[in-house]
């Protein structure tokens, strides 16, 4: 069974993926930065966690062969497939408040990640405190040996891919990021598909 | 029906990008490291010491200084939660993006989740400190014994009990003294040379805040089956902070994160 879900630009979504079941995420357009968290389907407790999956893993960006962590230590999920290369996991979600600091006062007032993630959430009766340092799918965010970290123009192509193997049952929960003020989204926000299959 | 924004308000959009990447990544004067030792703490109001593999709690003032000082090579992890919203609370991710660097050294300042400033380092002896791989876990010190068996994800799950806040408020967590850089292959390294007896960090807090430290060696750290020395956790009474304080003005964005905190407390 396939079950195919297409993301409207900007918009938030989520969904759950059964342990073994293949959660392929797609960014139609290209350049398209997809806001990712996950969490235990039957205990929200347990989510992901960045600092475990780069820490498991001895490197800073997620691809084919990441194990997906939680805070609890254990595998999520594993990355199968990755036509793009590399993804960020370090940068975390944009919101209202850290714009003002990155672009200025006059940016408070637009729509960000963090508003779609604390309101698709509250569908699942979580809060922000339970948004923890997110999965960026899709975002180029390179760390130089020097430290310097920017945000930099996508490397992926419109019609790439992630697949990745659920190993527990998880809720996804998906911000297609709105932001305009970097080149995470090509300055142009744009719709992306998510597919479930057994 | 997806609307596509014009070419003119994207190359308005990313030019104004480019400007601020510009300023922020471009070689900043921030100064050399603190001398190591650090000075003596004379009219410290609390002073503890937390034995290898412990955690401790604490509540610090704005304008406080928290000083910390490993015994020796060890590692120390760090949460913080302003209070008296506990929701909002320490964001590496925000940290790390607003200042266009990983590496946090002396001058630079730690943002919460709600764009303003919780801590400033304002002295700092090593800038040997790691925001991406997290602290030690029951998996990474399953083959060690006694206090070195002991972990920073359990010392922060206890430490957040003894805060009235639990697992789902834990945030990533600093981990302080602890050498960790990326190659240019994107792979972890740790740089030991970093390190020396003898380092501090004085972490000005700019809001009140409840604070977790953990004494733990850090998972890459070599010697990590070897139980750290004891840490010593300082609490330093508020100064007098000049207009032109380097962690205020040394960059762009902290001026604004700064102008955050004015405006939650009215000032601005």
């Amino acid at each position: 069974m396939e079950m195919i879900h297409d993301i409207p630009a900007r918009a938030p979504w989520s969904g759950i993926i059964r342990k073994g079941q293949t959660l392929r995420i797609e960014d139609t357009y290209g350049q398209q930065a997809i806001d990712t968290l996950f969490y235990n389907a039957h205990d929200h407790g347990e989510r992901y966690s960045s600092q475990d999956t780069l820490r498991t893993q001895g490197a800073a960006y997620v691809t084919t062969g990441t194990a997906i962590v939680s805070n609890l230590g254990r595998v999520m999920l594993r990355v199968t497939a990755d036509s793009a290369g590399r993804h960020d996991t370090s940068a975390g979600c944009c919101s209202c408040e850290s714009n003002t600091v990155r672009f200025g006062h006059n940016t408070k007032f637009q729509h960000a990640c963090r508003e779609n993630f604390i309101l698709e959430l509250a569908r699942h009766g979580m809060t922000k405190r339970d948004i923890v340092p997110n999965l960026n799918f899709f975002m180029n965010v390179p760390i130089s040996p020097n430290g310097a970290m920017t945000v930099d123009d996508g490397i992926s192509s419109p019609g790439d891919h992630l697949e990745l193997v659920a190993e527990m049952d998880v809720l996804c929960v998906i911000s297609n990021c709105p932001q305009i003020n970097n080149p995470c989204n090509g300055f142009d926000p744009t719709p992306c598909r998510v597919i479930i299959r057994d | 029906m997806h609307m596509h924004r014009t070419p003119d308000q994207i190359a308005a959009d990313r030019q104004r990008y480019l400007d601020f990447q510009r300023e922020g990544m471009e070689a900043k004067t921030l100064p050399e490291p603190s001398p190591r030792p650090g000075p003596k703490a004379d009219d410290a109001r609390l002073k503890e010491m937390v034995p290898g593999g412990w955690y401790t709690t604490l509540h610090v003032k704005k304008g406080e200084i928290l000083r910390l000082v490993p015994g020796g090579a060890s590692s120390v992890s760090l949460a913080a939660w302003a209070l008296p919203d506990t929701t909002e609370r320490l964001c590496l991710p925000d940290t790390v993006k607003l200042q266009w660097t990983t590496d946090l050294t002396k001058g630079r300042v730690i943002f919460s989740d709600m764009g303003r400033v919780m801590l400033s380092l304002v002295e700092d002896s090593s800038g040997a400190h790691d925001v991406l791989t997290g602290g030690s876990t029951p998996e990474t010190v399953a083959d060690y014994t006694g206090d070195a068996a002991r972990n920073t994800r359990e010392n922060m799950m206890l430490a957040a009990a003894k805060l009235g806040l639990d697992r789902r408020d834990i945030p990533a967590v600093l981990n302080l003294f602890a050498p960790v850089r990326v190659d240019a292959e994107g792979r972890f390294t740790w740089r030991p040379a970093m390190l020396a007896a003898g380092d501090w960090v004085d972490l000005r807090a700019e809001m009140d805040l409840c604070i977790a430290l953990s004494n733990c060696r850090h998972p890459l750290d070599p010697d990590a089956a070897k139980v750290p020395p004891d840490l010593s956790v300082i609490c330093l009474p508020a100064q007098p902070i000049p207009a032109d304080d380097l962690c205020r003005t040394a960059t762009a964005e902290a001026r604004r994160g700064f102008e955050n905190n004015a405006r939650l407390q009215g000032a601005f």
